[in-house]
């Protein structure tokens, strides 16, 4: 009998997806958005696992697999934007001012 | 033995060609000119013995070879595949000897350029794309060569591309070329969809059982067409081969003349099964040919730039090619292509040898009188004349001439049952082209090489250079006897060599339509003579010259016809782009909100008052809605598309 | 359910809790490795210790120190934390705590899971095979995916430097 059943898995992959849901629609501050995403990301992952374990298919970790490659390139372009916002002078990482063309927000 | 040496002929140009972009500045000038003219001149003797060996064999054998499978699924295949029959045998035996003879000159033209090794790079990658054209017995492998050399001849009109002028001449061709890719590519998708695979044979066979709908014969037919009109400059996207010319002259010669844009005639003539099935699209080729060749002569006759004369003159010349090809007589088509490639290489790499002796001078009004300076080079120059003029008997121009319009006369056009058309007034057209042909011709033989002395000549002309040009001499002059009209020996080497079971019959051939054939490049070369054979011509510029030139220049009001097909929508849809519709839409809902508001409260009685407070609150709140709908907030799309997720997944949870 | 797996899942889940409400951005990553550690543990319960592996050696190790580095190099100070105090007001928290609980409630009604026997668990060689095998097309796709994720950082960051 595995510690977890296939329904415990889902349950967790839930709140954790949650969440980070609540995170993103929240924070403000694009690093913590970021972090979000990976939260998501990561439930996202387990339910794959979960679900190759429980039909007993490798697919479920090769998505896995998949997840993470996704994961690292949303993470190095994401935290690369922030870099380059951040080096042209915008005071805050407030996510919210960036919402006019030409790079000008209202912040 | 066949089957490794078919691979062969198309490695020879293409490693030649890596090697020297890859030793590019550490090898010397002549260790690359030598490197191109081996790899070249290795192919030439692998498709002479190719050649003998498949015309040994028997009669209507070929030589195919599957290098491996490229496309395999459900409902199609593709495979890179060679096939040496003897239509692409000509052909071959063409781009590799005529490729060689220029390899050879244009190691003694190009001796100076520094950038002599990317030159050769182009030039022999440019000969293995077209042998992949030629020899590809699927046409999908086929597009692969014809893309292959669109690039190379783009590369190479933007050879000196620190003149701004060479590199637009050189984006002109690859867009212009480039519709007609695309067009060629839709005749290609909807001939795969039919037939299931796009191996020629199969196409052709899938035709003739009657698997693809006529309807649908006729578009495919057409939009491959259209490809070949762009890929040879003809009617109307004739305009950028005269710019072409920017690129060194052994280029103009191999792929703005001998080669390149002769590819759309030999893959129509590969297909002629397919076009005789399509009697409209024939009647139209047949149609467009003669437009270009009378509009590309007429052209010829006004300018003034040696190399933008041989320009227009190719292009009237495919347009006989075009014209042959859609009277049905491919043959001919394939036959003047040869010859041509002959006369037209020698006209240019002599115009250039005369423009390179002369201090790079080009107006023809400018130079004069070198007929004592060069006499070698003038008696090539007037060999390549009379073989494009076809003067009768003596030169290779007139045979294959004399074989198209025989062709012509011949042919009816079954456009719909009752309907028919007959190729007499296109024969007469044909006729004039050929007159004029000969008057424009000769209009530069006489002012470039009788006359006042223009410009004074230096320097001489390397053996290297020469020693091609004599030959070009010998195959412009002997190279059409191998096919004559009926009234004289009937000797039909070249129509059993394409095709042995079912020789192209010449019977009941009128002697006075030879001899029209005959007469007409005389009559040119006689009036020509007249107006520019003095010491001073009776007539500088020809009567009319000066509308002509203003049409020519606007492109035959062919710029105006691309402004108003291609440009002018997209501008529109720029416009719309710019001024967004939706954009427009939230603005104006916003507008009339406000508007009505304002009415309303104006209204300011009781339960009106009171309605139209709410209204407005309500509105404004849907405003303010639509508003959040796209202000730019990353954490509101976030928040829309959970919304949109929660609401959907409710939908699912409560039915 | 085990008392392990209980107590993996309820760190799991308040560690991303503690990441989401934190107003110092490294206390946020430390609680994030934290859950991420915690999720591994989950991973090998459930038979996958190679994903849990990869989980702890990626996701752990690689990825969150990249977040390190830039919250180092940004240097997030005092008035950034005061700032995000001033963000992080309980009003800011209902709806999207309104939504994220709708949609929890809404994925848990769906889950209706069968249960069945146990399976054995799979090696990390069943996954190698599947993925050089079936997938092999699908690794190359993501190794084009990674090679334009290189490419766009590397130019993201040309640009800080030439840029402004």
């Amino acid at each position: 009998m595995p510690a977890f059943s296939f329904n415990d898995t889902l349950l967790l992959a839930t709140i954790v997806f949650s969440v980070g849901l609540a995170g993103i629609l929240v924070r403000r501050n694009m690093v913590f958005m970021l972090m979000a995403l990976d939260i998501m990301l990561n439930a996202t992952a387990l339910v794959f696992v979960a679900a190759g374990a429980r039909w007993h298919d490798a697919t479920g970790q090769v998505m896995f697999v998949l997840v993470l490659a996704l994961a690292a390139v949303e993470t190095a372009v994401g935290l690369g934007i922030i870099m380059c916002l951040h080096a042209h002078g915008r005071p805050t990482l407030d996510a919210d001012t960036g919402n006019l063309l030409g790079g000008q927000g209202r912040g | 033995m066949g089957e490794i040496l078919l691979p062969l002929l198309i490695l020879c140009p293409l490693v030649a060609s890596m090697i020297i972009s890859v030793s590019a500045g550490r090898v010397g000038t002549c260790a690359i000119g030598a490197i191109a003219c081996v790899g070249v001149g290795l192919s030439a003797i692998l498709g002479i013995i190719l050649s003998v060996m498949l015309l040994s064999g028997p009669a209507a054998g070929v030589l195919p070879v599957v290098l491996w499978r490229w496309i395999h699924v459900a409902g199609f295949s593709a495979d890179i595949a060679l096939t040496l029959d003897r239509v692409s045998m000509v052909m071959v035996l063409v781009v590799t000897v005529v490729g060689l003879l220029i390899h050879v000159y244009a190691v003694g033209y190009m001796r100076e350029d520094p950038g002599i090794a990317r030159f050769f790079s182009c030039m022999t990658l440019f000969v293995a794309a077209m042998l992949v054209l030629v020899l590809a017995s699927d046409l999908l492998c086929l597009f692969i060569g014809w893309e292959g050399v669109g690039l190379c001849s783009y590369l190479l009109i933007g050879f000196w591309y620190d003149d701004p002028a060479n590199t637009a001449a050189a984006r002109k061709a690859f867009y212009m070329t480039r519709m007609g890719d695309a067009a060629l590519l839709c005749g290609l998708l909807l001939l795969a969809t039919a037939a299931g695979s796009l191996h020629i044979g199969a196409v052709l066979a899938a035709v003739a059982d009657g698997q693809v709908a006529p309807s649908g014969v006729n578009v495919a037919a057409l939009f491959i067409l259209v490809g070949a009109l762009a890929k040879s400059a003809q009617v109307p996207f004739q305009t950028w081969l005269p710019d072409a010319m920017a690129g060194p002259t052994p280029t103009s010669a191999l792929i703005h003349a001998a080669t390149m844009v002769t590819a759309g005639v030999y893959l129509i003539a590969r297909l002629h099964d397919l076009f005789a099935m399509a009697a409209p699209v024939m009647a139209l080729t047949a149609v467009l040919g003669t437009l270009t060749l009378l509009m590309a002569a007429c052209t010829a006759m006004v300018q003034s730039d040696l190399k933008r004369i041989l320009a227009w003159s190719t292009i009237s010349q495919l347009g006989y090619m075009f014209l042959a090809l859609g009277c049905g007589v491919w043959q001919a088509a394939l036959f003047h292509l040869m010859t041509h490639a002959f006369f037209k290489a020698l006209l240019f790499l002599t115009a250039g040898a005369v423009i390179m002796r002369a201090g790079h001078e080009q107006d023809i009004f400018r130079l004069g009188g070198l007929r004592h300076a060069m006499p070698g080079l003038t008696a090539a120059f007037v060999v390549g004349a009379s073989a494009l003029a076809g003067l009768p008997l003596v030169t290779a121009g007139f045979y294959s001439k004399e074989m198209i319009l025989s062709g012509v006369w011949h042919v009816h056009f079954g456009l719909t049952r009752e309907w028919t058309l007959s190729g007499h007034p296109l024969w007469g057209m044909a006729l004039l082209g050929a007159f004029l042909t000969a008057l424009y011709i000769f209009r530069c033989v006489f002012i470039v090489f009788c006359g006042k002395p223009g410009t004074v000549a230096t320097g001489r002309t390397s053996r290297l250079m020469g020693i091609p040009l004599g030959c070009l001499c010998f195959l412009s002059l002997c190279g059409g006897v191998i096919e004559m009209p009926d009234t004289l020996p009937p000797l039909h080497l070249f129509t059993a060599l394409l095709d042995p079971k079912t020789p192209l019959s010449h019977a009941d051939e009128p002697v006075w339509l030879v001899l029209a054939g005959a007469l007409a490049p005389l009559a040119g070369l006689g009036v020509a003579r007249v107006l520019w054979g003095r010491a001073a011509p009776v007539m500088r510029e020809i009567p009319g010259q000066a509308a002509i030139t203003r049409l020519a220049r606007a492109g035959w009001g062919m710029d105006a016809l691309y402004d108003l097909v291609f440009v002018q929508p997209f501008r529109l849809l720029t416009w719309l782009a710019h001024h967004d519709i939706l954009d427009q839409a939230i603005t104006g809902t916003g507008r009339m909100t406000r508007a009505i508001s304002g009415r309303v409260f104006r209204a300011r009685a009781g339960f009106l008052d009171k309605l139209a407070v709410w209204g407005t609150r309500a509105r404004g709140w849907a405003g303010h809605l639509l508003g959040r709908l796209d202000n730019g907030r990353v954490r509101w799309y976030a928040a829309w598309i959970a919304g949109g997720l929660c609401a959907g997944l409710a939908m699912a949870v409560l039915s | 359910m085990h008392a392990l797996a209980l107590l993996a899942a309820s760190v799991t889940v308040m560690g991303a809790v503690m990441a989401m409400t934190r107003r110092v951005a490294v206390h946020a990553v430390l609680y994030l490795v934290v859950t991420l550690l915690a999720l591994a543990t989950v991973l090998v319960m459930l038979g996958a210790s190679f994903a849990a592996m990869l989980e702890i050696i990626i996701y752990a190790g690689a990825i969150m120190v990249l977040f390190v580095f830039v919250i180092m190099m940004i240097n997030l100070g005092q008035p950034d934390s005061a700032r995000e105090k001033e963000w992080l007001r309980p009003r800011a928290w209902c709806g999207p705590g309104v939504l994220a609980t709708i949609m929890c409630a809404e994925l848990l009604y769906c889950l209706n899971p069968p249960s069945g026997p146990a399976p054995a668990p799979i090696t990390a060689h069943d996954v190698g095979l599947s993925l050089f095998g079936r997938y092999v097309l699908m690794v190359e796709l993501v190794s084009f995916l990674l090679l334009a994720g290189l490419v766009s950082a590397f130019h993201i960051g040309r640009n800080r430097v030439g840029g402004r």
